[in-house]
Parts: C-alpha cells; sequence; structure tokens
C-alpha cells in the first residue's frame, strides 16, 4: 500500500534532472510559498502537486524547481508557513543532500503585525521582528514591540 | 552614532544614573545655554499639552529654538502626508526631534529615517520613555536612593505603559520588591512577571486594596479607564475600588510618596493632595528638569 502511494506520488510531479524539490508544504499554503520564494516571477522550470497525501500534514504540496539552488538565508523565510519542509537537492536525478528549513531569528517583511495601531499597517514599512520562541512561534515587532503569536500570523 | 531615546530599554543603568545626576543639577540651576544656537522641533502629531509645555520649557531654559506643531491639525499631516515624508523634511531644519505620536512604534520609525536624533514623548499606548526617568528622578529625590525599594503599582497594571517602563527601570537596581493592586481584568501581563522572575524579583499580586500599603515606599497610581472594559458592569464593579483616599495612608510609612502620572480622575481623592505624602504634583516638576537632562545627554552637550 505505502509503496503504491509513494509510486503515485512520484507518478504525479515528474522528476527533475537538476534542481530543488521541496516537500513537505501543507497544501494550504503551497501559493504563499510560491509567492514568497519569488516563484512566481522566475523563468525556471517549475512544477507543483497539491493536496496530496501526507500521514504528516493531511494534505500536502511539492514544489520541484529545475536548475534552482536556495541559498539557506532565502528558504528560511518559508518557515514560518512551512515548518515542516524538506528540500532535497537534485543533481543528474539523484539525490545528493537533504534540508530541512530553520525558523530564522529575525524576520522581515513576510508577517504581518497582529497590533492594528501598529505603525506597519498603517504606512508603508517594511515589518521586523525578533523571534521570541521558536516551537510556538512568538514574534517581537521591532516598532511596536507587542507580540505577534502563531495563531495571530498573517502574511503580509 | 546619534543617540536616540524610543524606549526605556534604549539607556543602561550607567545611563540611568546619569541622567539622575544630570537633573539633579538643572534643578540647582535651571537655566544654562548649552543649546544655544540649537533648532529642536516638537512635533505632537496629537495633543498633549502637559508633555508638550514641560518638553518645550526644558528646551527653552536650555536656550534651544523651538519649530514644530502642537496638534495635527496643523499640520502637514493632515494634508496626508506620510510620517516618513515629514520626520525626512524636518530632519533637514532640526538638531533634534522630540515627537508625539498616536500610532505605536512611530519614534522607532522615526528614529530610523532620521539622522538627527529623536526623542519619543509618547507612542500610543507603546512607550513615554521620559515620563519613566523623571519617575525614577522623582523616587531618587524623595527616596535618597533606587535600591531596596518596595514599589505598590496601583489600578490599571494591564495597558498602563508608565508602570511597565518604571517596572523594566527598577529592576535594573539592587532588591526591589513589587506589588501588584489590580482587578483581573487589568492585571500585569505575565511577559512583565517573566522577567521578574527571571531577575529573580520578588512581587506579590493582589486585588484588595487595603492596608497593605503599609509596607510600601512608592505608591504608584494609575487611572482605571473606563474604555478599557469591554463589560461596562465590569467596570461599574471595580471603578470605585482603587480609590485612594487621605484615611488609608494614616498607617503608611513616614517616608512613603504618592506618584501618578497625570492627568488624575478619581482615583486619587482630592484630601490626599493637602498630606506630605502627595507627591504627583511635584513629580510633574520634575519633569523639566529631567528633561532638560535628557536632551543634554542625547545632544552630547553634558
Amino acid at each position: 500500500m505505502q509503496d503504491d502511494q509513494k509510486k503515485k506520488l512520484k507518478l504525479k510531479v515528474s522528476a527533475i534532472k537538476e534542481g530543488t524539490v521541496i516537500d513537505h508544504i501543507p497544501a494550504k499554503n503551497l501559493f504563499k510559498v510560491i509567492s514568497i520564494l519569488g516563484l512566481d516571477s522566475i523563468e525556471n522550470q517549475i512544477t507543483f502537486g497539491t493536496n496530496l497525501e501526507s500521514h504528516k500534514l493531511g494534505a500536502k504540496a511539492i514544489i520541484k524547481v529545475t536548475d534552482k539552488f536556495f541559498e539557506d538565508d532565502e528558504i528560511n523565510k518559508i518557515a514560518l508557513i512551512a515548518p515542516h519542509a524538506k528540500l532535497n537537492i537534485i543533481r543528474d536525478y539523484e539525490v545528493v543532500e537533504k534540508k530541512v528549513v530553520e525558523i530564522p531569528d529575525t524576520i522581515s517583511g513576510i508577517v504581518k503585525c497582529f497590533n492594528p495601531k501598529c505603525i506597519t499597517n498603517n504606512e508603508q514599512i517594511t515589518t521586523r521582528f525578533k523571534v521570541v520562541a521558536k516551537d510556538l512561534i512568538s514574534l517581537k515587532c521591532k516598532y511596536c514591540e507587542k507580540i505577534t503569536n502563531s495563531n495571530q500570523i498573517r502574511m503580509c | 552614532m546619534k543617540k536616540d531615546l524610543i524606549s526605556i530599554t534604549d539607556f543602561s543603568k550607567t545611563e540611568y544614573l546619569k541622567i539622575m545626576k544630570l537633573a539633579a543639577e538643572f534643578e540647582e540651576n535651571p537655566n544654562q545655554d548649552l543649546l544655544k544656537g540649537k533648532v529642536v522641533a516638537s512635533l505632537f502629531f496629537e495633543p498633549s499639552t502637559r508633555t508638550r509645555l514641560s518638553f518645550e520649557t526644558a528646551i527653552s531654559r536650555l536656550g534651544g529654538r523651538i519649530i514644530g506643531f502642537a496638534d495635527p491639525d496643523s499640520s502637514s499631516a493632515s494634508k496626508g502626508e506620510t510620517l516618513h515624508d515629514t520626520i525626512k523634511m524636518v530632519s533637514n531644519y532640526a538638531d533634534l526631534i522630540v515627537m508625539r505620536h498616536p500610532l505605536e512604534g512611530a519614534a522607532r520609525y522615526a528614529a530610523e529615517i532620521s539622522p538627527v536624533p529623536v526623542i519619543n514623548a509618547g507612542d500610543g499606548a507603546n512607550q513615554h520613555p521620559t515620563q519613566t526617568l523623571l519617575d525614577m528622578y522623582s523616587i531618587l529625590k524623595t527616596q535618597g536612593t533606587l535600591d531596596n525599594l518596595n514599589i505598590f503599582m496601583v489600578g490599571d497594571l494591564k495597558y498602563g505603559r508608565t508602570v511597565h517602563s518604571l517596572l523594566m527601570a527598577m529592576s535594573e537596581f539592587e532588591n526591589p520588591i513589587f506589588n501588584f493592586i489590580a482587578p483581573t481584568v487589568l492585571e500585569m501581563p505575565e511577559e512583565y512577571k517573566l522577567l521578574l522572575r527571571e531577575k529573580g524579583i520578588k512581587y506579590y499580586e493582589h486585588k484588595e486594596f487595603t492596608d497593605i500599603i503599609s509596607a510600601a515606599d512608592i505608591i504608584y497610581m494609575t487611572r482605571v479607564q473606563k474604555e478599557r472594559f469591554s463589560d461596562p458592569i465590569e467596570y461599574e464593579q471595580v471603578k470605585n475600588v482603587y480609590i485612594l483616599r487621605n484615611a488609608m495612608l494614616e498607617k503608611t510609612k513616614p517616608n512613603v510618596k504618592i506618584l501618578h502620572p497625570l492627568p488624575r480622575v478619581n482615583e486619587i481623592h482630592t484630601d490626599v493632595d493637602a498630606n506630605q505624602k502627595a507627591y504627583y504634583f511635584t513629580q510633574a516638576r520634575n519633569g523639566v528638569f529631567a528633561r532638560e537632562a535628557i536632551i543634554s545627554h542625547i545632544m552630547n552637550v553634558k
């Protein structure tokens, strides 16, 4: 059964020769991940699958980007919305490296401050947060100094 | 590098002590031409007569000149100019910016944009650091020390920015004890209690405003504001519980002083005013000296 499923998954999204496969993205956040990584504005070949079965996530999504290798800083930006994402680095159809995402110590942009009276919600300003807790994410706004908790997180 | 004062934690303990020392000097000798030839912008995007007059008095006593506005209706903000553009423009003209703004984080943002120093004179419910420094100066003046004090905070401890900043600043000194008196809905937030626990500082929480204040060196009163309550019945139940009356001061220590950031409504009965333990009006006067000290420190003229 499991082998069957694996086979099906492989069939659903075709293999790539060189590039990066981002797996275990929560299905509902796929398009946010695409947008945060700027995949909607690059020329590379990209295939993705979504609403795939996953024991861990219920419904997961997967993205395969040809000829693209992400810097850690770049990829860690998705940690807030895809904390269990795994990266497979592909060279000549083989997985040569596996990476997990890590929540960075500071976050610029991406997330809105939950405080409606914060200056960042009233003027064009890039939000900046210090990550004060990583397990249950909590972010301290550099400007209004209020804490945005994981259940209050909204994307910019 | 320029110095700003946005949050009370921007200053170190050494800087707190320097401000205290300078404030005492300015109290002795308030008129000193240290800002001669300097222009200070006083930008009040929200009216606050008390704070503005205190700052403008401090600047005038230092010999500086003041430009600016007292309320947003007379500023370019009313034409829709962004804070960003106002600060860019004003920092071309002035050597220092003092600003008050209704939005939280506005002062930190202004300090990022401005090449000249920024002093936060209040940004919404967030920070008001010069109030804290004048509170500390008042405590030092009346107690002779900032160490080993038993500080009672009464009223709205949840939203009151002045109590939060004072707690942070006083936790830098030796062996303080805090007592919090507030209704459940206006309790001291967990993050501040956590900070005290991490520093090994003792604190006690009470619902009742009673004889327990006999242990106090400082009683810091705040206003319980009606608009903080979602349930009007809840407000009616607590609104008269946290009123300080002269009779309650009978058993208190001789050195105790009552502080209040003002304006008060009814939380300190007027029968307290004549008691020598009432200190809130002198506290406001100390604000000018504390602000002279802060400005001269920021401008590197002292």
